[in-house]
């Protein structure tokens, strides 16, 4: 089982639509409420983090298992400007913007596995997932 | 696309309930005319209905924290009503606590309390 869908984060309303689609994705596999306003809300912040900081990217969705497991992987990708200190934005409340500094480490709170790999001038991928208990 | 939240009055209050999932527009243009409905109406305090609201992430939830401080500003009380379980449980694992805050479990119960409020 590998189902994908992709949502291109270009204008404001795109965070709206990667939302949507992930929440879609979250009941077909199965989430409860909890999970899915988890899976909502982390989308929500990368997808934001995209328009906010790289001017565009993707929201990839995929629908995955692991023996037993299944899962929702949620794939945040952009070409923007990286991240210099990945450790720095992962802390509570930094911010470059004036916002609240959740994003990020709210996600990882979020999601159970949580990845960032970034190359300062090349663009950040992050990749968060979901298992069905 | 963008909608306007409706800005409901009764007696010294606005009752807003918010009905649809929160685009950011919608958002910032809330908080723009919930304040100017508070000075041209000079109402005392404003409740906020939730109840239709599935998910609240980090931009939703400083647009709510600044409404609630510009009202305090300006003299009116805030309640929110209607916080789902799932959003309770979301925001405080974001790491976002709406301090200082007055909550009530659905608008009946937000809008009396206000008013005791109102009456100290
Ligand atoms: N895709 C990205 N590309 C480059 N920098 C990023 C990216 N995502 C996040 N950052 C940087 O990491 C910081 C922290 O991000 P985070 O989402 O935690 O908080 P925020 O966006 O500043 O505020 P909030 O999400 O609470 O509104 C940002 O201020 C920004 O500098
Ligand atoms: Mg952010």
């Amino acid at each position: 089982m590998n189902l994908r869908s992709s949502v291109d984060i270009i204008t404001e309303w795109d965070i709206v639509a990667a939302r949507q689609l992930g929440r879609n994705e979250a009941k077909d596999v199965g989430f409860g409420t909890v999970d899915q306003a988890r899976i909502t809300t982390a989308i929500s912040e990368l997808a934001r983090n995209i328009y906010l900081y790289a001017g565009k990217g993707n929201i990839e969705i995929k629908q995955i298992a692991e023996g037993n497991l299944k899962g929702l992987q949620v794939i945040a990708s952009d070409k923007g400007p990286g991240i210099a200190d990945v450790r720095k934005v992962m802390e509570d409340g930094f911010t470059t913007s004036g916002g609240l500094g959740a994003g990020l480490p709210g996600v990882k709170r979020l999601m159970d596995d949580f990845k960032i790999e970034t190359v300062f001038g090349e663009g950040t991928v992050i990749s968060a997932t979901k298992w069905l208990r | 696309m963008m909608t306007r939240i409706p800005i409901l009055k009764l007696r010294e209050c606005l009752i807003v309930s918010i009905q649809w999932e929160l685009d950011d527009q919608t958002a910032l243009a809330f908080q723009e005319d919930l304040l100017a409905k508070l000075h041209t109406t000079a109402a005392r305090g404003v409740v906020l209905d939730l109840t239709p609201i599935d998910f609240i992430d980090s931009f939703i939830a400083k647009v709510l924290g600044d409404v609630i401080n510009m009202s305090g500003l300006m003299g009116a009380k805030v309640v929110i009503t209607g916080i789902q379980p799932a959003v309770a449980i979301t925001l405080i694992e974001l790491g976002i606590r709406l301090e200082n805050v007055v909550t009530a479990l659905d608008l009946e119960n937000g809008l009396e309390k206000l008013e005791r409020e109102l009456e100290d």
